[in-house]
């Protein structure tokens, strides 16, 4: 945690600052990755003295979304700002903002990260291809659409069996 | 104005949050694993949709009513859902029937919402859009894979075809508040959603060797309040705490 601390320092600090404490919260559900990774901490801002996040939920019925919310204005608080905390619904998150680093995180945490290019109908309707998250091997198969989240479908590896979740595109 | 919009959402979000209530009451009681969670994994997303909904909703009314206020707290003449969605859940086919019928509306119905000039609305038709793609799938093929399944499968498949399509054309229903806002472009047209709807019908029915019927008296009510036996137990349940703990929160 970062200790409360007098707001001294100039906006722009300020403003990496605040970035850098929401940024660190990790998701409620996967804690593997925080609400940066995932792209869902779509801006910090200064204003009028108080540091404003803005969240996006990855599901209309997300039920982390207000658990996320909670914890990255505690986390704004702790590191000794005004916080305030603003849901912004559009632009729609899409699978496509988690980032690199994020996507990796969740491999290794044992969850086959998105395919990228969620936006196209293919995706969300062709035959995905989806490599273990344990041995790599791409001879997998879909067990079922919804998994153990709202965000995941649950899939089962033919080489190693492995049962794992998936992220889905959307 | 904005009172036509507030009510054309409130009955867009009863849709969604009897439909979302019926698919959560399938939750333990599934036929397998997969599916306890698939249903209410779709429950979920409808409940968001509606919160959404009844929040933006009461906003627009400026009565300061609140999405419990509205999800608990009316009677049930005053909700405003379709028939198809209170229909209680039958066995298997007949949920996933009932969950392809709403899906296939709904999914051109967000995608032409996503061009609102209300950006409030477009915003979360480009949310819901997403979802309702995985809905749309999921319930298209499980009516494919009992209707085209064994003698007992199909059989259950026509059953709830005979049961629900009755209750279909109140899908295209517009209301007089719709109205005003389909001519000032915030809402889609549901009328113009009809051959689209009808065309995903055919072909899911087609591999699933069901054949659409005719039909002579189409059901409806919902949208003007008048509701079916089973809406009155739903509600029960579904209101139970705050008609037994008025104003409690947790």
């Amino acid at each position: 945690m970062v200790a409360a601390a007098p707001l001294t320092t100039p906006p722009t600090l300020d403003r990496a600052r605040a970035w850098a404490a929401a940024a660190g919260v990790p998701d409620p559900e996967i804690p593997c990755v925080t609400v940066a990774d995932l792209g869902i901490l779509r801006d910090v801002e200064i204003k009028d003295g108080k540091a404003i996040a803005k969240v996006t939920p990855t599901y209309s019925g997300c039920p982390a979304v207000l658990a996320i919310e909670l914890a990255v204005e505690a986390a704004l608080l702790d590191a000794g700002f005004d916080a305030k905390v603003e849901r912004v619904i559009s632009p729609a998150w899409t699978t496509d903002w988690i980032t690199d680093q994020g996507r990796q995180k969740l491999k290794e945490y044992g969850i086959a990260p998105p395919q990228k290019g969620s936006n196209s109908k293919l995706s969300l309707f062709g035959e995905t291809v989806v490599a273990c998250p344990r041995c790599n091997s791409s001879n997998t198969r879909k067990i079922s659409e919804f998994g153990s989240t709202a965000c995941k479908a649950h899939y089962q590896c033919n080489a190693c069996a492995e049962p794992f979740d998936y992220f889905k595109c959307i | 104005m904005s009172k036509s919009l507030a009510n054309a959402l409130i009955a867009l979000g009863d849709d969604h949050l009897i439909l979302g209530h019926r698919l959560s009451e399938w939750c333990g009681h599934a036929p397998m694993l997969e599916e306890d969670l698939s249903m209410p994994n779709m429950a979920l997303d409808l409940l968001g949709q509606a919160r959404n909904l009844y929040t933006y909703a009461g906003e627009l009314e400026g009565e300061g009513r609140t999405e419990d206020d509205l999800a608990y707290l009316r009677k049930d003449r005053e909700y405003k859902n379709l028939l198809l969605v209170e229909r209680p859940n039958g066995d298997f086919a007949h949920t996933m029937l009932r969950q392809l019928y709403f899906a296939a509306f709904m999914q051109p119905y967000w995608q032409a919402a996503m061009q609102s000039k209300d950006a409030t609305i477009a915003g979360f038709a480009a949310k819901a859009v997403k979802e309702i793609a995985y809905h749309i799938r999921h319930a298209g093929e499980w009516v494919v894979r009992l209707g085209d399944g064994t003698e007992e499968s199909a059989r259950r498949m026509k059953h709830a075809v005979d049961a629900l399509h009755i209750y279909t054309d109140e899908l295209f229903t517009v209301t007089d508040d719709m109205a005003i806002c389909i001519e000032r472009g915030l809402l889609p047209d549901p009328q113009a959603m009809r051959a689209e709807w009808q065309n995903t019908i055919a072909q899911i029915f087609d591999e699933a060797l069901l054949t659409v019927p005719e039909v002579a008296f189409p059901q409806e009510g919902g949208r003007d309040g008048r509701h079916t036996e089973d809406f009155g137990h739903l509600l029960s349940e579904l209101q139970y705490m705050q008609r037994a703990y008025p104003d409690m929160a947790w």
